[in-house]
């Protein structure tokens, strides 16, 4: 890593540095020059200094990889209780470090979690690096940003694995942009190149028409989001052999840049798409909004939650949390019913892991069908009420 | 108030299924491709018209793509926006999102003053939702992301980050940069007049040669990750179709899912 001094004895505070930079990365405190977190080392101050008061030392090209040991997972929580990301991360993570023939660590960020981190060693992992600080409570992309690379620098793991979530997605390329090392967004693969050590991430492009498998052969760690429920889940082994460390760290005012005012849980029908085991989903075929009352009363009776194609969400028919696909929800519930959705394959990416598909479209060539347990090729409006009825007599019964 | 907004061109939605992998070469032929402005970033130009016609300044839009990114540059000044610049450079072809977002630093730094950077939350071909907080961390700036609903003071910004299954307020001081949602507003139709005007319009292009770039930063060399393959995804197995009249159907529907214990 490159590193760059303030020789406080030439420093006048002369100012000339910050006119220089280009990344405002420079401040004065007390008449002598600062350099701050988002320094990327491009000399532009060296040669502005009149005093040859700043030193530059440059990392050399290749950095030396094998210095770098480890695999870390980021372990999610939101208020202050784990999200369920963090046990599909525990599982590949595992995996990947058995591969590597190195320890498995757990990164727990928060206010007053000894208790969760306790709990997590049921789960084969060998340590959990636990920060504890009033600012960490609550996600916030500056401190947390700032404890990651903290330890990242410390302790120098080779594969760093974070959710594809909104906070996993706001932190990991913030991180690895300060690193300056390589980041692959929402995988749903991952393996180990034997010999190079190298992590092969693999992850659908071009709204899943297409999968690339990607490295960064030279850049350690190799940082990764890993897209929700495709990843199998862990479970408690039993065998706690795994250690918690604390890491008491220090946060300035200028990580905390973002302040959050008020966290607000939206209503309960949004909050079970996820996790819901059986999920109706609407799309073109419905014709109208209105008719998104044929979906919902269908899910009511199967105790399901409510899905979309992204057609009609652009329409507006319903709020883009009930999409299903590429750029809305992966979902893998017990049973997928689709209605009125032709299934492109941006559609398919977020919900082909289903236990169940059943599809529902007058079109015989949907190519929903393809991935359909049971297709049936019928016009929705005159299938769905029939189907309501009979499972609404089932219930009666 | 003087806004930049960051935008991409992308394959338009409805083609997306159309790019081919050239299996000799083993990248992505996009010939013959329809483009139009990644959909988000639409909804940033939007956003930013709309605090301009409040709160007056201007709008800048930014891209950085090969030389027929003009035209989505182009859509932007019909739009509304003010000013337009490309970064274009063969030497940044290859660019990842860490090499992209350092470029896209450089711009903004040559533009100079600005109180507020607007992106979309992610493009719709990449999908990696990175060049927005990686551009923020270039610049220094506090950031925030999936933001559904803004409000602006003098010298503050409240916003509307939506989370999975819930949202937060959150506050921060100028300058800052955000990333939206589609559900922050419905980008307008640019007008006739627009379309006349922003086709006259000169669009500023920087080179390599126009910014203060760290060689090793841009293209290929400033790019950690390396795509090694790219593949269709495998074409999965076709299930039963259930046929007979409707009620015979949802008959056998549902003694399917019987058997299965699902119901």
């Amino acid at each position: 890593m490159a590193e760059i001094k303030i020789l406080a004895e030439k420093c006048t505070g002369c100012k000339k540095c910050i006119s220089a930079c280009p990344f405002s990365a420079i401040t004065v405190e007390d008449k002598k020059a600062r350099i701050l977190s988002n320094c990327t080392f491009c000399g532009a101050c060296v040669s502005a200094c009149p005093f040859g008061a700043i030193l530059l030392e440059r990392e050399a090209r290749e950095a030396d990889l094998s210095s770098y040991r480890g695999v870390w997972i980021f372990a999610e929580q939101r208020n202050g209780e784990i999200m369920p990301i963090t046990y599909e991360l525990l599982e590949i993570g595992r995996k990947l470090a058995d591969a590597l023939g190195v320890e498995l660590s757990a990164l727990l960020f928060g206010n007053g979690l000894r208790k969760k981190a306790e709990v997590m060693l049921n789960y084969e992992l060998d340590k959990i690096y636990l920060v504890e600080h009033p600012l960490l409570a609550y996600y916030r992309t500056g401190p947390y940003t700032r404890a990651m690379v903290d330890l990242i620098r410390q302790k120098r793991p080779e594969v760093i694995l974070m959710g594809a979530t909104s906070t996993g997605r706001d932190l990991a390329p913030r991180v690895a942009t300060r690193l300056k090392t390589g980041l692959t967004a929402d995988c749903t693969g991952l393996e180990i190149e034997k010999g190079t050590r190298n992590l092969i991430q693999t992850r659908p492009a071009l709204g899943g028409n297409i999968m690339a498998s990607i490295i960064s052969p030279r850049h350690r760690p190799q940082m990764a989001t890993v897209r929700p429920r495709v990843m199998k889940k862990a479970r408690p082994s039993g065998n706690r052999r795994g250690e918690i460390i604390e890491v008491k760290l220090d946060f300035t005012q200028e990580d905390k840049m973002v302040e959050v005012v008020k966290f607000i849980k939206e209503e309960r029908e949004i909050e079970d798409l996820q996790e819901a085991e059986i999920i109706v989903s609407g799309g073109r075929g419905l014709g109208k909004a209105e008719n998104f009352s044929l979906i919902r009363k269908l899910a009511r009776l199967l105790g399901g939650a409510v899905g979309a194609s992204r057609a009609v969400v652009d329409a507006g028919w319903i709020p883009s949390y009930h999409q299903v696909g590429q750029t809305g929800k992966t979902v893998q519930p017990k049973l997928y019913i689709a209605c009125g959705i032709s299934g492109a394959i941006q559609h398919q990416v977020g919900m082909r892991n289903s236990e169940i598909i059943v599809a529902i479209n007058k079109d015989p060539n949907a190519p929903i069908f393809d991935i359909a347990t049971y297709g049936i090729v019928q016009d929705l409006h005159k299938f769905l009420p029939v189907l309501i009825e009979k499972l609404e007599d089932e219930k009666r019964r | 108030m003087h806004i930049i907004v960051c935008i991409k061109q992308v394959p338009d939605t409805e083609e997306l299924s159309k790019v081919r992998i050239n299996s000799r070469t083993n990248t992505l032929v996009r010939e013959g491709i329809k483009s139009i402005i990644n959909p988000f970033d639409e909804n940033a130009i939007e956003e930013a018209l709309r605090i301009k016609e409040r709160h007056g300044g201007k709008v800048t839009v930014l891209s950085m793509g090969p030389p027929q990114a003009e035209e989505a540059l182009r859509r932007a000044l019909a739009m509304g926006a003010d000013k337009a610049i490309l970064l274009s450079d063969r030497s940044f072809a290859g660019s990842d999102t860490l090499a992209t977002s350092y470029t896209l630093a450089m711009g903004i730094r040559k533009i100079g003053e600005f109180d507020l950077v607007l992106l979309g939350k992610q493009a719709i071909d990449g999908d990696t939702a990175q060049v927005g907080p990686g551009l923020a961390e270039w610049l220094n700036l506090p950031q925030i992301t999936y933001v559904r609903r803004i409000e602006l003071s003098s010298s503050k910004i409240k916003a509307e980050r939506s989370l999975e299954d819930s949202f937060e307020i959150v506050e921060t001081n100028l300058p800052a940069l955000l990333t939206v949602t589609k559900e922050i507003n419905t980008p307008r139709y640019p007008s006739l007049r627009g379309l006349l005007k922003a086709k006259k319009e000169k669009i500023t292009v920087w080179t390599s040669k126009d910014l203060a770039l760290d060689k090793e930063r841009i293209g290929l060399d400033g790019s950690p990750t390396q795509v090694v393959k790219i593949f269709t995804p495998e074409s999965p197995k076709r299930g039963k179709i259930l046929t007979g009249e409707i009620p015979e159907i949802a008959d056998k529907l549902i003694s399917e899912m019987k058997k299965r214990k699902i119901i």
